[in-house]
């Protein structure tokens, strides 16, 4: 029996767990929908479940297909995603930018796919790499591959999705055993970037920076790049402060100091803490959070979908919940540790990478952590092309595992 | 443990499975190192989500089980919106627990807070069925950009009908409260409009006031007369209904969980005065004149009676009057909203003889039997003036008693310079004709009478006067004037002796025994001499008042005659009775009352008052002390509730007539 699933889905904990939270999330969007105001959330759970199921059919298929298939169809898939990134931007509409195609009632993100197609791309690139080369200069073609959808998701603008693209970068890196402090040289610059606001802050990393490269020593024109990028990031973190939308401006401020603008953009955190903490431990009941039934809670059903768990399930359902994330993410490096093939570990850790990313900063802005961007919550969060592509993710997983 | 075996168990499996068809022995020591960072970075990814699920729900468990109650109140606080019950007015009744101020149901129109556009677009909408218009709106919207933590009421004073439109299309306005509440009503309307006062909603000007502590913005409270004057206790304290509303302010739910707080109804409060006394005075008043009547018990200060004329209707005021109404009674000349009885200045006239009478014998330059030098002969020559009596032909050569029954300007004059400008001036001071007498409403006309000749220098100059101006204040002209309050005040002084006491509308013992600080300060024989000299103005043939005595008692009194730049003079009367056990003491003016020598409108209306409600006390007919005149008609005098022609009769008198 036991063989017989695993010759199905590979790892059976890993596609149960993911397959529970997707239920989860179907129920949580029913709740999401439960208002005693008129929402555009009500009954859209049926639209969910129909997505779910049509994700199962597509996870179905993507893990019957051979990775060698996917590894070789890899480029094609990059470039498709990366084309329609470009696309999106003339043709898309979205919340404040362009960042969705709309067909019919269906609207599709072509961020999800790219993040896929990157995902796909870094781990065909990176799982032939030959030897360790601790030279940043060895690390060109990754680099470019993610530039380019990063660059275009950034245009959109959708800051949280251009960060997730470096977190699957550096996943990728971090998994194909890149030097920890090339990775450091790497990122530092946009550290630097997001310290730029605070001269003592952004100085204090820059003399690490300094120090840490001193010690080391690397490459010396590489030693000196990075000094230089880390130089001048800091040094445009004020110009570009400035190029972000009022919008962008007002979520990180407000993440700083909720209290700045309580009814405007700190309206949503408040909101969503004065949720999570009136749950208490045992919560509102399921379907009855009145922070929710009010619509005092914004993008209950998207975005801030975690929030009605707090207010209804409570602290045990936010535990139950993260618990089993937990198991579904250590599932996830586990079949990347057992997985034989480089392309395929590759491609699951990264995915570990993404859906860790998603979760951190979803939940984490829900109480406060994290700055309030439109990431969505991995198999919970309202959206259909979001769960089709996470389902196709995790497909290509349970693929790997099959194959191991 | 799970994680090590795994890691472990990898690094084995990797070692055949990476990078197939390599099989070069360094190679093979590369991979093997490869391999072991591949374990530790498996170790490393494990280790970051521990710490990363930690953080999270670390911050859960703050805010769900630490912050718990706090965010229970604030999600409680954003759903929850109170709103105010008012609470019910106590009532006013007269002394005879008729009703003067009462609760009716009524509506009212409220709309919750929220975005000020949410406001105005509720209120656009509600405006055609309301009768807004668009200055209205934008006032209302100001008003609640000011305090956009409350509601904004719209109407106080909605009728059935708009009651009903607005309901039938309730899911337009689902912001808009519709409350019955209980509305003031006036039953006697017009007949106590100076008394009563209206209520309305309190203004901003208000709610900063030290006597408005604690009250919110849509509270209803007393805007003058008595319902200002005890809004303490007859306003009574509003409740609380909590509603849940969500994110748009909308109403979700009636039933909040919190539990309502009632409101607490304000106390009754009855007032001494007499409402058949002051519909008849609203009755007998000539319609076409202008002016007051004011009266009370000298024994204990209780007003029984407090009218001014014209009158106004008070419960047009309730809910907020409309601005056409306000513009009318606002702009009217005869000022129907003065209230002449406390609240206006008027010369006094020769009813200020019997102030200068009183302290000319108590100075002792003067005794109720003295002859003045002077014989009067139509005037009295002072300096180059000639100072006029009322009477060109003379009076002859009267005493003081005398010349109080017939007003002789001449002995006053005299008198009035016997005394000398400092007495007079010191004395009258002491009889704090500067002050009020101390009714209880929000306002009183303060009287007016020079304290010293300090006032005159800097009024006029140290040159610019004369002793010249002794001669008109001793008969209540020049720079002088008085409420007819005060007036009646220092006439009912003189009817019981020592402090009065000071008048005042509710019943109350405590205000019954307070007195004024000062009194006449005359022996009581010689104050009895003067109550003499007012009953024989009276009831004696020759007294100026002698047309209009009433027919049932015997009462005193002095007539006035003051001269005015409006037109024909005001007539006067202020007097008290039965004259053995004074019970009332009455000020009435008519505003150019007396354009001759045979008419003076505020006798007859002060004598008949006078009697009703002597009747209605059931005070006993008493006789009259001085024979009536067998050849002289029974002068008409209006019986009590019975709509009298006010103007005066003229049947036949000749000597009669009012004093100058």
């Amino acid at each position: 029996m036991r063989e017989r699933l695993e010759r199905w889905v590979g790892d059976p904990g890993l596609v149960g767990g993911a397959l529970l939270l997707a239920l989860v999330g179907i129920g949580m969007i029913w709740s999401a929908g439960q208002l005693d105001v008129p929402s555009v959330a009500t009954g859209i759970w049926r639209r969910q479940l129909a997505w779910l199921v049509i994700a199962l059919f597509v996870f179905a298929f993507v893990s019957r297909v051979p990775l060698r298939w996917v590894e070789l169809g890899s480029p094609a898939a990059y470039a498709v995603s990366v084309a329609l990134l470009g696309a999106v931007l003339f043709t898309g509409g979205g919340r404040g930018g362009t960042s969705w195609f709309q067909f019919g009632a269906v609207s599709f993100q072509p961020a999800e796919l790219a993040k896929l197609g990157t995902i796909l791309m870094l781990a065909r690139v990176l799982g032939n790499r030959q030897e360790q080369d601790p030279r940043l200069v060895s690390l060109w073609r990754p680099l470019a591959i993610t530039i380019v959808p990063f660059s275009l998701v950034l245009l959109q603008p959708d800051l949280g999705s251009a960060i997730t693209f470096g977190v699957i970068l550096v996943g990728a890196l971090f998994w194909a055993g890149v030097p920890l402090f090339t990775i450091f040289m790497l990122v530092s610059p946009g550290v630097s970037l997001l310290l730029g606001f605070s001269v003592a802050v952004w100085g204090g990393w820059f003399i690490m920076v300094v120090g840490l490269i001193y010690l080391r020593r690397p490459y010396l024109i590489e030693g000196v790049g990075v000094v230089v990028a880390n130089l001048a990031a800091g040094l445009i973190a004020s110009p570009l402060w400035n190029q972000l939308a009022e919008y962008q401006q007002n979520r990180l401020l407000v993440f700083l100091d909720p209290g700045r603008d309580p009814r405007g953009a700190g309206w949503q955190l408040i909101q969503s803490q004065v949720a999570i903490g009136s749950g208490g431990l045992f919560g509102q009941g399921f379907g009855d959070g009145p922070q929710k039934r009010l619509s005092f809670l914004p993008e209950q059903h998207t975005d801030f979908i975690f929030s009605v768990v707090g207010e209804e399930l409570g602290f045990l359902g936010v535990l139950i919940l993260l618990a089993a994330f937990a198991w579904l993410l250590r599932r996830m490096i586990t079949t990347a540790t057992l997985a034989t093939n480089e392309f395929g570990n590759l491609v699951v850790f990264c995915l570990f990478s993404v859906w860790f990313a998603h979760l951190l900063i979803n939940v984490g802005m829900t109480v406060g952590l994290m700055p309030i961007t439109g990431l969505p919550l991995p198999f919970i969060s309202y959206g259909g092309s979001f769960l089709l592509m996470t389902f196709v993710g995790l497909g290509l997983a349970a693929r790997v595992a099959i194959e191991h | 443990m799970m994680r090590k075996r795994n890691g472990r168990g990898a690094a084995a499996r990797g070692l055949d499975g990476i990078r197939p068809g390599s099989g070069r022995h360094d190679t093979v020591g590369a991979r093997e190192a490869a391999l072991k960072v591949r374990a530790g970075r498996a170790r490393g990814a494990t280790i970051l989500l521990w710490v990363a699920m930690s953080i999270l729900l670390v911050s859960f468990f703050r805010l769900q089980i630490l912050g718990r109650e706090q965010y229970e109140l604030q999600s409680e606080e954003n759903r929850l919106r109170a709103l105010t019950i008012p609470p019910p007015r106590g009532t006013i009744t007269d002394r005879n627990g008729r009703l003067l101020a009462e609760n009716v149901p009524g509506y009212s129109l409220s709309v919750l807070p929220g975005p000020v556009d949410t406001v105005r677009a509720t209120l656009l909408r509600l405006a055609p069925h309301v009768g807004l218009d668009d200055d209205e709106v934008e006032e209302l919207v100001a008003e609640y950009r000011g305090r956009p933590s409350s509601s904004v009421v719209v109407r106080d004073n909605l009728e059935p009908a708009q009651v009903a439109a607005i309901e039938q299309r309730r899911p337009e306005f689902r912001t808009a409260v519709i409350e019955m509440h209980p509305r003031r009503y006036y039953p006697p309307a017009r007949q106590i409009a100076h008394v009563i006062g209206y209520v309305n909603e309190i203004n901003e000007a208000e709610l900063e006031q030290p006597q408005f502590e604690g009250y919110e913005s849509g509270r209803t409270i007393g805007k003058g007369g008595i319902e200002r004057q005890y809004e303490r206790e007859l306003g009574g304290t509003p409740g609380v209904h909590f509603v849940e509303v969500n994110a748009r302010g909308s109403i979700v739910s009636e039933f909040a969980p919190r539990p309502t707080i009632p409101a607490v109804p304000g106390g009754d409060i009855e007032l001494a005065l007499d409402l058949d006394l002051q519909a008849m005075a609203d009755s007998l008043f000539p319609d076409t004149m202008k002016g007051g009547v004011v009266a009370f018990d000298p024994r204990n200060g209780e007003v029984v009676l407090l009218y001014s004329h014209p009158t106004y209707d008070p419960n047009q005021f309730i809910g907020g009057i409309s601005s056409a109404d306000w513009a009318r009674l606002r702009d009217d000349p005869r000022q129907p909203l003065l209230n002449r009885a406390s609240g206006s200045l008027y010369p006094p006239g020769s009813t200020w003889k019997l102030v200068v009478a009183a302290l000319g014998m108590r100075a002792g330059v003067v005794t109720i039997d003295t002859h003045m030098p002077q014989s009067c002969t139509g005037a009295y020559q002072y300096g180059t003036r000639a100072f006029r009596c009322w009477k060109h032909v003379g009076h002859g050569n009267l005493s003081l008693a005398g010349a109080i029954k017939e007003s002789c300007n001449v002995f006053f004059y005299q008198l009035g310079l016997r005394l000398g400008l400092d007495r007079l001036l010191a004395g009258v001071d002491g009889l704090e004709f500067n002050g009020r007498a101390g009714l209880d409403l929000p306002v009183e006309a303060r009287g007016q009478f020079p304290p010293s000749r300090e006032w005159y220098d800097e009024r006029f100059g140290r040159r610019g006067w004369t002793e010249s101006v002794t001669l008109n204040l001793s008969i209540g002209q020049g720079e002088t004037a008085q409420t007819l309050l005060r007036m009646a005040q220092f006439y009912g002084a003189l009817a019981v002796g020592g402090s009065p006491p000071i008048p005042h509308l509710r019943r109350s013992e405590v205000l019954d025994a307070r007195r004024a600080d000062w009194s006449i300060e005359l022996p009581d024989e010689q104050r009895r001499q003067l109550l003499d000299a007012l009953t024989r103005v009276v009831n004696e043939p020759g007294g100026t008042a002698f047309a209009y005595r009433p027919s049932d008692y015997v009462v005193a009194g002095k007539t006035g005659t003051a001269q005015n730049p409006h037109g024909e003079p005001h007539s006067w009367f202020v007097g008290f009775g039965p004259v053995d056990d004074p019970r009332i003491v009455i000020a009435a003016i008519v505003e150019n009352g007396h354009p001759d020598n045979t008419v003076s409108l505020a006798v007859p209306l002060a004598t008949s008052l006078m009697q009703a409600y002597l009747r209605t006390e059931g005070v006993p007919a008493t006789g009259i002390p001085y024979p009536r005149p067998g050849s002289r008609p029974t002068p008409t005098v209006p019986a009590p509730g019975t709509a009298a022609p006010a103007g005066a009769p003229t049947t036949g008198a000749t000597t009669t007539g009012a004093g100058g």
